[in-house]
């Protein structure tokens, strides 16, 4: 069942970012622009910067150097506004073991002051299949049913720049279909996706854009309204 | 959303969890009613000596069961990184800080509940007549004593030895709320027993203090 | 620096006169005699204590506004100065305490205060030691140097009450008032070497600070330099 947008699509410009990690630098010097409604690639092998670069992107980790800002129509968004439209997926599920699956997804409904709170959790809680597990607690689920929740929860708010670090890893059959019907209703709807990567998957197929990291840099970049397949070629299929 | 209502909300989470958990209550309970007790080998009271060094012990009791009680508030947020699922959120930093100095309030104060009656009992101070006086001493003393411990515990969450480390920053800068909260309780179990202004005052200073200097430094207690 | 040897001469023997001068210059006290020549030291040593407490606390608001690395190294630096500064306090006040008044020590405002400023920069110390990655020790310390600095203030204040209410041997007030005019200088002197002393040691450890930084990290990039030819070797 789509749920409507909550507002326009949102571009993301990056300008010289640098993390630096002690001595270790994470990512370097990093140039890109994100138009509204881009599905992105963000290739690279571990270690290579994505999470990093998705983590500053969700304003969670503060660059050593550099300016990120977020567009909006011609404006550039507030820190705080940017927030209520980014959804990001982590690595890890994010959520609260000791309370049930609806008790995690009304916990974050609140806090980003949604309304009608019940209708929307259970609507929530159906669309990724877990409708007849409400009243679990998480701890009792399995990998793949966390990992689907954790995408109903960053879903929850409607955003408009959607960040994913691997997402297919760990989930089931059922959520690997609901992930690619899911970012493929998002892509529709003129959300701007950003998928971190290390190995093939189908969701790929959506992306408008891919752009490989290597050693904290861009290494190389299909560009805006360029043609990713090429660059998309070279990963290797998942094993 | 505002700092009030984003403070509710963490209050709340923190207490459903609680409540389902008991993790913190039934240890810090536990824990406070052994020093209780181990204090009374240590030294046999007379009744006028309990009065007398009934409120050392007791304030003693609360600061390390406190400081054992504090240590999880951040610490239990780092299983599936549920921190940072609150700092993704569009709240104020110092509505997430605050709720958790809420609900360690009152955790630390529902400890306290079973415990002033418990040494009331086992030391025979009677406490007729002043407890509402002393709620106030408490709240004040407990105010400053979580102020500045889910502070440190967010500060220690990420190094190591952090269950060492908490009670160690904690209990030096604690220094003048025990002293102030020592004497004001004094002056309760003191016969006649006395509300002293001058100690309330030192009290609500190192509050308002400390509170502030968390408000202000509160974002950068949490980035990373 | 260039300066620096001529600099740490003249110190040197800016300090040894002032000791000198503390032991043999100023005129001999009333009812100490030898013993309060400790003084000479003793104070100013307290003075360079919370000088380099109060850089302590500039370093860590210099840190958190503007994230230049050089303030997080003078934090450090200025904190194991301090705690230097501190412990020489503690010890000469004990060996003081004791053949004058019998007792080694005694809490008082002033003594507690000062207890407690010394176990809050070990703590201080400690915390950095326990936390790893360097921009957040330096962020997470700045924030505890504050509350610390902060609360300096409020231990003396509630010994200063606690001490009104439990009245103590009074053994450390008034020595200022009415000092002998040959011995306020000799204090003085001494409070001037002691606290260039102070600097020359707290500018060294900054610099060895900032040196160590550099080798570290270029240790590390030898390090992943080498991994990565290794790796580009191996596919």
């Amino acid at each position: 069942m789509p749920s409507p947008q909550s507002a326009p699509a949102i571009g993301l410009r990056l300008e010289g970012i640098c993390k630096r990690f002690g001595s270790f630098t994470a990512l370097r010097d990093l140039t890109l622009d994100i138009a509204p409604g881009e599905f992105v690639a963000l290739l690279g092998h571990n270690g290579a910067g994505k999470t990093t670069l998705l983590r500053i992107a969700s304003q969670l980790m503060r660059p050593s150097a550099g300016r990120i800002t977020f567009v909006s129509g011609n404006e550039a968004l507030s820190p705080d506004s940017a927030r209520r439209a980014v959804g990001l997926v982590a690595h890890s599920t994010l959520l609260y073991d000791e309370f049930t699956a609806a008790e995690n997804l009304t916990l974050f409904a609140q806090l980003y002051s949604l309304d009608d709170l019940p209708a929307r959790v259970a609507q929530a809680l159906d669309a990724c299949g877990l409708g007849t597990r409400a009243t679990s607690l998480v701890r009792t689920f399995s990998r793949g049913m966390r990992q689907r929740l954790a995408l109903a929860r960053a879903l929850l708010h409607s955003p408009s720049l959607f960040l994913l670090d691997e997402p297919a890893a760990g989930l089931d059959r059922q959520g690997l279909a609901w992930l690619g019907a899911t970012l493929s209703r998002l892509r529709g709807d003129g959300c701007t996706v950003i998928v971190s990567t290390h190995a093939r998957n189908e969701s790929l197929d959506l992306a408008t854009r891919a752009i490989n990291l290597s050693g904290g840099r861009v290494d190389r970049d299909s560009g805006t309204g360029g043609d990713p397949r090429p660059l998309l070629a070279t990963l290797r299929e998942e094993a | 959303m505002n700092t009030p209502r984003a403070a509710l909300i963490i209050l709340g989470k923190e207490l459903r969890l609680e409540l389902r958990t008991r993790e913190l209550s039934n240890a810090t309970i536990v824990f406070a009613l052994i020093v209780v007790v181990l204090f009374s080998f240590a030294f046999d009271p007379t009744a006028a000596e309990a009065r007398r060094y009934g409120p050392g012990l007791l304030w003693i009791a609360f600061l390390f069961a406190g400081s054992l009680m504090l240590n999880p508030s951040f610490a239990r947020e780092q299983a599936n990184d549920t921190l940072d699922a609150l700092r993704l959120a569009p709240i104020p930093s110092f509505g997430l800080l605050l709720g958790k100095m809420l609900a360690n309030l009152l955790f630390l104060s529902a400890a306290e509940c079973v415990l002033v009656p418990v040494f009331s009992i086992l030391y025979n101070v009677s406490l007729s007549g002043i407890v509402g006086r002393l709620i106030i001493v408490l709240f004040l003393g407990n105010a400053g004593l979580v102020i500045t411990g889910t502070v440190f515990s967010a500060v220690s969450a990420h190094a190591r030895m952090r269950e060492l480390l908490l009670p160690l920053l904690l209990l030096p800068i604690l220094a003048p709320l025990l002293i102030a909260a020592v004497e004001a309780t004094a002056a309760l179990f003191a016969d006649p027993p006395a509300l002293d202004t001058t100690w309330l005052s030192v009290l609500g200073g190192f509050d308002v203090v400390f509170l502030t200097a968390s408000w202000i430094l509160c974002d950068y207690l949490l980035e990373e | 620096m260039k300066l620096r040897i001529p600099i740490a001469i003249v110190l040197t023997a800016l300090i040894i006169f002032a000791g000198y001068a503390g032991l043999f210059i100023a005129p001999d006290e009333a009812t100490m005699h030898a013993i309060q020549r400790i003084f000479y030291f003793h104070l100013p040593s307290w003075i360079a204590c919370f000088t380099a407490f109060t850089v302590v606390f500039v370093a860590n608001i210099g840190w958190l506004s503007t994230r230049r690395e050089k303030y997080d190294v003078l934090a450090v630096s200025a904190a194991e100065v301090g705690i230097i500064c501190c412990t020489i306090g503690l010890i000469t006040g004990p060996l003081w305490a004791h053949p004058v008044w019998g007792i080694w020590w005694t809490w008082d405002a002033r003594l507690t205060t000062t207890f407690i400023l010394w176990l809050l920069y070990i703590s201080y110390l400690l915390l950095r030691g326990l936390l790893d990655d360097p921009e957040r020790r330096a962020t997470l310390s700045a924030v505890f140097g504050i509350f610390a600095f902060l609360d300096v203030p409020l231990v003396y204040v509630s010994n200063r009450l606690w001490r009104t209410q439990h009245p103590q041997p009074v053994i450390l007030g008034g020595k200022n008032s009415g000092l002998d005019p040959t011995m306020a200088k000799v204090l003085l002197l001494c409070v001037i070497a002691v606290l260039a002393v102070m600097v020359l040691v707290l500018v060294d450890r900054y610099r060895l600070e900032l040196l160590r930084r550099e080798a570290e990290g270029l240790r590390l990039e030898i390090e992943s330099r080498a991994e990565v030819s290794a790796g580009d070797a191996g596919s």
